[in-house]
């Protein structure tokens, strides 16, 4: 999978869960949670839906990786790279 | 047509998912009714064969209107009267003596309005940050802008303020139901501080080899030690209606969930103390996703005995709540942050979150909500026992 493609399938898992937030409106480096207003369980069903859709763990540990809308991308390249 | 919560007046049945003819056994989901909180899914509550519909689709009738004809088995005369919920205490108010002008607020949907495609109602506008940033700023309900052609609200529909048409259906329901209360309910308030490390660490440790689908959150630990605090004082779950307590042996406790800018809802988790903490967490997610999708079922809205609002880890310190009635209690936790803590006489850095009640004074008083609150605190220190 390309940078593009995850970047693609990561903007629309969040598109499920904060429809009401416009990505172009939102600063990739400031805290992902803040930044599409989702609370625990929103937070749990994107990792659910990622780890599912890239085949990964995604380890509860790695969580402070993916703090932000880049780290958690750079995170998921990483990975599934 | 059942009450689905003390506000409710009237309901619009706009699916009939069975036709006349039909079995049906209790728990069958049958119809669903658009009320000011969304769709609802109505169960019937016995067995027998649906004889036919007494009210059409895209009629709005009043709470208590019979739906539908079930003729139970061996029943050959005179069907009953479909009754889903059970008896809703009266409206609280006199009949008033002429009706009030109703604000032109948003429409029920049209009658034909479910499209298989497109089967929940929109719950919030599509905004972007900088919208939502100035309305939560100037206490502007985002629900109450009128969206662009694209459906998104910006900053500048913002600035323009919100149209004239008056408050949405879900806030009115919200104004309705906490009006009610704040008339009607003499609130006392507790809080107390919580060490919340025992519950980081059982999280962290049950979580640390488990699969996403399968981790917990705190929210069904909280909801875990409010069922078994509420063992030994049963005083705060249940109903007041007519100048009486009814308590509920079993927790239905509402979880108060979060619309993102259109409000909130508190529907039930179902008899919490008999379940073990990993269905409770999967019942959860499920009831947060249909919340959201803005479909439950009228029990889930009717049925719960208390409420549990939990700000989450991005919250303040605390909350005190306003009952829901015809509720008596309504237990808050507040977001837990570091601080100085002292333990066997040495301060020490902890997590530390505020825990609140707000309880009826006609039914408990601050001694045994105090003893109350304390169960919950205690029973939260060594969550592995739940």
């Amino acid at each position: 999978m390309t940078q593009e493609e995850i970047e693609t399938a990561l903007i629309a898992e969040l598109n499920r869960i904060a429809p009401d937030i416009d990505l172009e409106d939102v600063d990739r480096g400031h805290d992902l949670r803040e930044e599409f207003d989702i609370d625990s369980i929103d937070f749990l069903n994107l990792v659910t839906a990622l780890a599912k859709r890239f085949g990964l763990d995604m380890p509860e540990a790695d969580y402070p990786q993916m703090d932000t809308f880049d780290h958690l991308h750079a995170y998921l390249v990483a990975k599934s790279g | 047509m059942p009450s689905l919560g003390a506000d409710m007046e009237a309901g619009t049945l706009v699916e009939q998912l069975i036709s006349p003819g039909t079995e049906v056994h209790r728990g069958d989901i049958i119809a669903v009714v658009e009320t000011q909180k969304g769709a609802i899914e109505i169960e019937v509550f016995e067995d027998g064969r649906l004889e036919n519909w007494l009210v059409q689709l895209g009629e709005k009738v009043p709470v208590g209107t019979p739906l539908a004809m079930i003729r139970a088995q061996g029943e050959p005369e005179t069907p009953q009267p479909l009754d889903p919920a059970p008896k809703p205490p009266p409206p609280e108010a006199p009949p008033r003596p002429e009706p009030l002008p109703q604000p032109p607020g948003p429409e029920m949907p049209p009658p034909d309005l479910p499209q298989p495609e497109q089967p929940y109602p929109e719950l919030r506008p599509r905004a972007s940050p900088a919208a939502r940033r100035l309305a939560a700023q100037s206490g502007i309900d985002l629900g109450r802008i009128s969206a662009r052609a694209d459906g998104t609200v910006r900053y500048a529909d913002v600035q323009a303020g919100p149209r004239q048409s008056g408050m949405p259906d879900m806030r009115r329901a919200i104004a309705a139901a906490m009006a009610r209360s704040k008339r009607e309910i003499p609130h006392y308030y507790l809080s107390h501080q919580s060490d919340q490390s025992a519950i980081e660490d059982f999280v962290t440790r049950a979580n640390a080899d488990r699969a996403p689908e399968e981790r917990l959150v705190p929210a069904a630990i909280y909801l875990k030690a409010v069922a078994g605090a509420l063992r030994k004082y049963p005083e705060f779950s249940g109903t007041y209606a007519d100048g009486a307590f009814f308590p509920s042996d079993a927790a239905h406790i509402g979880l108060a969930i979060n619309l993102r800018g259109k409000g909130l809802v508190a529907p039930a988790l179902f008899d919490v103390g008999a379940k073990d903490l990993y269905t409770l967490m999967s019942e959860m997610r499920d009831l947060i996703a249909r919340t959201r999708a803005g479909r439950f079922k009228a029990r889930e809205l009717s049925d719960a005995t208390i409420t549990l609002t939990s700000l989450g880890d991005r919250g303040v310190d605390g909350l005190f709540g306003v009952i829901y009635p015809p509720q008596t209690a309504i237990v808050g936790i507040g977001t837990p942050r570091p601080a100085p803590w002292v333990e066997d006489g040495a301060v020490v850095a902890r997590p530390v979150t505020t825990l609140t009640l707000a309880a009826d004074h006609r039914v408990s008083d601050g001694h045994r909500g105090a003893l109350f609150l304390r169960a919950i605190d205690t029973l939260l220190q060594n969550p592995e026992a739940l």
